[in-house]
């Protein structure tokens, strides 16, 4: 059976299998739709934050990303799991206590105001709608690549899908579904990683054969000869990254401090019974999470080794069959620039934009002298003849390393998974920021149980409709956009939560202020640089070598000194509001 | 429900806060420190195939969050239990 049988059976077997779970767990009341009746297992909770918490950007981007980015990939790898730390020393604990059902619930209850808790919804909007299309996007991709479906089509049955399970069952159907989700997708990618790892190295654990020595019998370490085949071909070494060392800094830890903001990754948090429950589920959901992400920069270094020694030098004749495929989508491109019909990769753009494939008046491809697939794009200065879509790195792998088609298949379900998880995570807050805290908190706040559901139903109907018209008009590389919502998150939320729970003495107005100001700072700098002037976005531009992914570490430290200044000069809390801050400090 | 006095609560809540400076002490070390600010000097150090700084950054510093998660826990846990906080 071919790669495209098998991916039809395992995605089609996945999703009777979320389906299912979604019949089975369907919500009856706001507590079981909003929090899944908070009595999940912490080790269930756990599973489902994983799934909930990696994105298509995990699974399909990240490990191909890292590939072309050496050293500079930690920032994902830190940054994505170390804002976990700070959710279970910092949050967590604190707000399960709290014991409402959303994040705008703490901030509007803790700041005595109506208006901080629209503030707050409109940041959970806006961070989890940024969120969203990239895992839409992820959708479509898997769909067009795998299944030759039409991505508009592939975005489409996602959101049938996830429109099913959320809108029925809420939190609790969601919840239920990621525990599937996240043994299909971490089944995915650990698979192709133990074959892959095995053939190089010999060592079937690839956080071992990461640090192994080849198996071609030279006696090298992996990680020795990927810097040799870089500093070769003229790039940097692989174990040394391009990127100066205060942006790795900003970066990773607006990353991690986004990670610990994320409305749908705290709100998991509500669902457990217990302020015990809520610590302990955090560590549970890190080592769920640490499988793939200690994986990954393995992968990724195995694919790039595979890639190179495949590729580079090489006559375009002798490419196996993989090449020609990717090329014809688009994702792989050669462009023969001194025509002796081998492959150069070297530093820099080998074409100008993307990859826009030449086709007849029959609509049929147009074909070079050694049979490669030509594109209309100009070629680019400098020796490069190949593009490489860095997504392929993952999707591609498998049939880089000549796996057999059921692992091709497998990856496919495992990134839908990944995507469908995330998504639907998001489209809870966006549901609930809109039932409970505009509705049920200030529009009509004698709304029956059930109408405040129906209204929960009817919001994530609507989130759905929205994250597909992004699906269908995606805006750029996966990781980057969902890289920008971390940094929004980081500088709205986070502050406003912990001086809340940290600072008995923050006011409404200091806290409101501070979140106005890293929002709007934050957005501004992004909006700046990636959409109104990006002929700017590079380093000498950049504040303090700050780019745009680091800014939100910047905007939260705006946002507590705003916070303070503000702060001051207005009167403290009321005594209720102190006391309740002292009430969440402790479990019982 | 225990009904706590105020310096019970206060002397919980101060613990918490040290194990708290401790515990981010080593998870700002780790990553910050090992992963990125040190990374160069501690990748002229070589563990099998693994620069140090480099293993630190993409393999060590995960390791080290997971840890300290569950240290935090353990300790959380008998805090509770010793100023009776515990829920039942």
């Amino acid at each position: 059976m071919d790669v495209q049988v098998w991916t039809y059976i395992l995605v089609g077997v996945t999703f009777a299998l979320y389906i299912g779970i979604a019949i089975w767990a369907k919500a009856a009341s706001t507590s079981d739709f909003y929090v899944a009746g908070a009595h999940v297992n912490p080790v269930v909770n756990g599973m489902a934050t994983a799934a909930d918490w990696m994105s298509a950007a995990s699974f399909l981007s990240m490990a191909g990303l890292i590939s072309f980015m050496g050293y500079d990939g930690a920032v994902y790898l830190m940054g994505w799991t170390g804002g976990y730390v700070l959710l279970a020393l910092l949050l967590a604990p604190y707000l399960r206590k709290f014991g409402k059902f959303t994040i705008p619930d703490f901030i509007g209850d803790r700041y005595y105001s109506n208006f901080a808790r629209t503030i707050a919804v409109i940041c959970a909007l806006i961070v989890s709608f940024t969120y969203v299309a990239g895992q839409m996007r992820g959708v479509g991709l898997v769909f067009s690549k795998f299944l030759e479906v039409n991505i508009d089509i592939g975005v489409l049955i996602g959101m049938a899908i996830v429109f099913f399970y959320a809108v029925l069952g809420g939190m609790k159907g969601i919840t239920y579904t990621q525990v599937a989700q996240y043994c299909v997708l971490i089944f995915a990618f650990m698979v192709p990683a133990f074959f892959i790892s095995f053939q190089l190295t010999g060592n079937p654990i690839p956080q071992l054969g990461f640090g192994s020595e080849l198996a071609d019998g030279s006696g090298q370490y992996l990680l020795e000869k990927l810097d040799e085949l870089h500093t070769e071909l003229g790039f940097a070494a692989y174990t040394s990254g391009t990127k100066s060392m205060q942006d790795v800094f900003f970066i990773t830890a607006a990353l991690m401090i986004g990670t610990a903001g994320l409305p749908h990754v705290i709100v998991r948090f509500f669902t457990v019974p217990k302020v015990k429950d809520a610590r302990v589920s955090v560590g549970y959901a890190l080592i769920f999470i640490a499988i793939l992400y200690t994986t990954a920069p393995a992968i990724a270094a195995f694919a790039k080794y595979n890639m190179m020694e495949t590729v580079s030098e090489q006559p375009y004749e002798e490419m196996p069959e993989w090449f020609g495929t990717w090329e014809e989508t688009a994702l792989l491109t050669w462009y023969d620039k001194n025509e002796d019909g081998i492959i150069t990769y070297a530093p820099g753009s080998a074409i100008e934009g993307l990859p826009d494939i030449q086709r007849n008046t029959a609509g049929e491809i147009v074909r070079g002298d050694f049979g490669e697939v030509k594109v209309n794009n100009p070629p680019a200065e400098g020796s490069n003849e190949l593009y490489v879509d860095r997504d392929i790195m993952v999707l591609a792998n498998p049939e880089i390393a000549n796996l057999p088609a059921w692992v091709a298949g497998l990856v496919a379900a495992g990134g839908l998974a990944a995507a469908l998880s995330t998504a639907a995570g998001l489209l809870l807050v966006i549901s609930t920021a809109v039932s409970h805290d505009l509705i049920k908190k200030q529009i009509k706040t004698d709304i029956s149980d059930k109408a405040e559901l129906m209204w929960a139903r009817i919001a994530a109907g609507g989130a759905v409709v929205v994250a597909g018209y992004f699906g269908i008009n995606p805006p750029g590389f996966v990781a980057e956009v969902v890289a920008i919502a971390f940094g929004l998150a980081a500088a709205s939320f986070f502050p406003a939560i912990i001086l809340g729970i940290f600072y008995k003495k923050m006011n409404r107005q200091g806290a409101i202020a501070g979140m106005i100001a890293g929002l709007l700072f934050t957005l501004g700098y992004v909006i700046f640089f990636k959409i109104a002037f990006p002929e700017f976005n590079t380093p000498e531009f950049w504040w303090f070598g700050i780019s745009p992914e680091g800014i939100g570490t910047l905007g939260m430290i705006l946002n507590l000194l705003v916070s303070f200044a503000v702060g001051m000069i207005f009167p403290e809390p009321p005594e209720d509001v102190q006391e309740m801050v002292e009430s969440i400090r402790y479990p019982q | 429900m225990q009904i706590m006095s105020e310096r019970d609560l206060k002397g919980y809540w101060k613990k918490n806060l040290k194990y708290l400076g401790i515990l981010l002490s080593i998870w700002f070390t780790v990553s910050y420190g090992f992963g990125i600010l040190l990374a160069p000097v501690l990748d002229e150090i070589q563990i099998g195939g693994f620069k140090l700084g480099f293993w630190f950054a993409q393999q060590g510093s995960i390791y080290t969050f997971v840890v300290l998660i569950f240290v935090y826990v353990y300790l959380m846990n008998k805090l509770d239990q010793e100023f009776n906080v515990q829920e039942d």
